[in-house]
């Protein structure tokens, strides 16, 4: 039988290793799933809340010319919308699991959103320190949030799903 | 407020441009600077080889015209249900390199004229798509001027208000769009650092 932590972040403040951390996402194009990062990103947890954004210049895919696509009018907007965000509004814990309430913005639109996910206790780390770790996804939809490029298939049918999942690993260490 | 008005069609007498200097009016009423860009059929055919510092004189008159507006304004007539060729070579040169290219988050808009009933539709569908494509902010909102051969007086004026007033509706889009973008141009400094 599970248990609901009461308690269910670690009481402090964390802050993210970028080092040891990856925000991406996946979504459906053609007939596979395409995956993409953002390399310069932040999240903290204090007070037993989870906020995080990620900058969308740093965008990070296979292609210089989609990386430069993804940050134009047609996707993100890096110019009028340099940076998503969530807030996390109510976090649940049972044992390793984590269910996160929050509210995500993407190019200037807030959803509300459901993250769930696995967290692990903290630990003493090598340099000294503490952390803890979270590996987080949820599904986005990127049209909700005017995300809405799309690319017909020959038979008719879009080319990029609607539907994004975003993910986020992360390592956090305490902070003084 | 500076606009560049670009027409897609080269013709002397051409509908398009009629529309493009109706449009100036317009936008000049509303305290915008407007001006025609005259010179595509000066733009060679994109030829990598020659896409270099030392581009073709035509293409970098272009090139800074573009970087120099506010916002562009487009007119295109449709040729076999596309894009003049010459505006879409026009556009290729202007999209490199892509990164950086003039046209990258600019405020943009399409109208079109043709001589036939559906006025230049899938023509602005596709010039939307490319603008998009190379990273331009193209503003909603489509005027359709179909029928050209009854739709213009002999000074080549719209005879009809209500064409006019979808026409000034876009411009109005237009110009609110560049105005925002000039607000935020903090951010857009902060995302490309």
């Amino acid at each position: 039988m599970s248990t609901v932590d009461t308690q269910v972040l670690p009481t402090g403040t964390w802050q993210v290793d970028k080092v040891h951390s990856s925000i991406g996402f996946a979504v459906d194009y053609m007939a596979g799933t395409f995956h993409g990062t953002f390399s310069d990103f932040d999240a903290i947890v204090a007070d037993g809340v989870l906020n995080g954004s990620a900058k969308v210049a740093s965008v990070q895919v296979k292609d210089e010319n989609l990386a430069t696509h993804l940050q134009s009018p047609d996707f993100f907007d890096a110019q009028a919308h340099p940076e998503l965000t969530f807030t996390s509004n109510a976090i649940n814990r049972d044992c390793d699991h984590v269910t996160i309430d929050g509210e995500i913005t993407i190019k200037g639109h807030t959803e509300t959103a459901e993250i769930t996910g696995e967290i692990s206790d903290p630990i003493a780390d090598p340099y000294g320190g503490e952390r803890f770790g979270l590996t987080l996804q949820t599904v986005v939809d990127r049209d909700k949030f005017g995300v809405s490029w799309n690319n017909p298939l020959p038979s008719g049918e879009p080319a990029l799903s609607n539907e994004v999942t975003i993910t986020a690993e992360l390592q956090l260490s305490k902070q003084a | 407020m500076r606009v560049l008005g670009i027409s897609g069609s080269l013709r002397r007498d051409s509908y398009n441009t009629s529309l493009l200097r109706h449009a100036g009016d317009l936008f000049e009423a509303e305290g915008a600077e407007f001006e025609i860009y005259h010179g595509l059929r000066d733009i060679p055919p994109y030829d990598e080889d020659y896409d270099t510092e030392d581009a073709p004189e035509a293409v970098s008159r272009i090139r800074a015209a573009v970087r120099d507006a506010d916002a562009v304004f487009f007119v295109t007539p449709e040729y076999n249900s596309s894009i003049p060729g010459a505006l879409k070579n026009t556009l290729d040169w202007l999209s490199r390199p892509f990164a950086t290219n003039p046209l990258r988050y600019k405020p943009v808009a399409v109208i079109g004229v043709s001589s036939g009933m559906f006025g230049a539709v899938w023509a602005q569908a596709d010039l939307r798509k490319v603008l998009g494509a190379i990273g331009a902010r193209v503003t909603e909102g489509e005027v359709a001027v179909g029928n050209a051969g009854e739709r213009f007086d002999e000074n080549g004026r719209l005879t009809e208000p209500n064409l006019e007033q979808e026409v000034h509706e876009v411009i109005a889009a237009l110009l609110a769009e560049a105005q925002s973008a000039q607000t935020s141009q903090p951010a857009a400094n902060a995302a490309t650092s």
